[in-house]
């Protein structure tokens, strides 16, 4: 039933495949971001509460959410390069770490410049923004672990066991404004007395797409050039390296 | 839907938030490129010093078969 995803697996199918993803992705990603960042800053109606310092709502949820979703992706190849031992899933593990790392930072960035005006300081130590810092020090970890072993083999199984136990801290990020008392507003509502109105929810929503249609170019990208790095003596990749990297 | 600002001045201004609205977008937006430049020239650089290594052997065999 799987034989014909098997030629997939192969590092030069794979190579060319993203290939041929990235083009589209990135177009869709930067329409997508377009549209809802400047239907966010200029249509959207300024907030009764916040005034427009919401607007930066449309770059910190998105970052936010998309975090934790490249986390999860990441966890995800990990598991699969560790359980099937298939490379592939590695270098794809640690193709979205140094992704998922800046747009965590983001996040985090982006909260504390919207804290400052509406909580009235920068940075608190509840559950919501420790667990946040958590996350980008476990991408950190993982990039880092990846980093320091020449052997890649052993350096994804290290960095892949690292980040599949942080998969724990996922689900206390989303829930931490549910389970502890915090400074930071509940989840968005979608429906009901309190939902967002839809001149906000649909920008936001757009650009949260398009964080994860952007996350999903770059880490093809960077799979592309983790492919290339891990199979330096191959033949194929010889060629390309004295047809391209010579100039 | 209909522009929420009067003018541009207006819309930089963000209703008195604008230091932090843009600050934060700033940073945002300047990490980001930071990103995707490290990203894009990435493929650049593996692919030079994989020339660079393929080059060395080459120059090696054939100083061993210049050799012999």
């Amino acid at each position: 039933m799987w034989k014909w995803l098997h030629p997939y697996a192969e590092p030069q199918r794979a190579y060319r495949l993203a290939g041929k993803f990235i083009p589209w992705l990135s177009i869709l990603a930067i329409l997508m971001l377009l549209t809802g960042t400047t239907w966010g800053m200029v249509f959207s109606p300024t907030d009764y509460q916040q005034g427009d310092s919401y607007r930066i709502i449309f770059v910190h949820v998105p970052a936010a959410s998309m975090s934790m979703s490249a986390y999860i992706g990441m966890a995800i190849a990990a598991f699969i390069g560790l359980v099937w031992q298939i490379k592939l899933a590695d270098w794809m593990a640690a193709s979205i770490a140094p992704i998922g790392a800046v747009i965590t930072f983001i996040a985090l960035v982006t909260g504390s410049t919207w804290g400052k005006p509406m909580w009235g300081t920068w940075w608190v130590w509840d559950a919501r923004l420790t667990s946040e810092l958590v996350l980008l020090f476990l991408y950190l970890g993982v990039i880092s672990l990846y980093a320091s072993f020449e052997d890649k083999v052993l350096a994804a199984r290290a960095a892949g066991i690292l980040s599949i136990v942080g998969v724990i801290n996922i689900p206390i990020i989303k829930y931490s404004v549910d389970w502890w008392n915090s400074l930071h507003q509940g989840s968005i509502k979608m429906t009901g007395k309190t939902a967002m109105p839809p001149d906000m929810l649909v920008p936001l929503v757009i650009n949260i797409l398009g964080f994860g249609v952007m996350i999903g170019a770059l880490s093809l990208i960077r799979f592309r050039s983790e492919i290339l790095a891990r199979n330096g003596m191959r033949p194929w990749v010889r060629e390309l390296a004295l047809a391209e990297g010579a100039k | 839907m209909q522009a929420q600002f009067q003018s541009v001045s207006d819309f930089l201004n963000m209703g008195g938030y604008g230091f932090y609205v843009w600050l934060s977008y700033g940073v945002a937006y300047v990490s980001l490129a930071i990103l995707i430049g490290f990203t894009l020239t990435r493929k650049g650089r593996v692919l030079k010093e994989i020339a660079a290594k393929a080059k060395r052997e080459q120059r090696l065999a054939q100083h061993r078969s210049a050799k012999e």
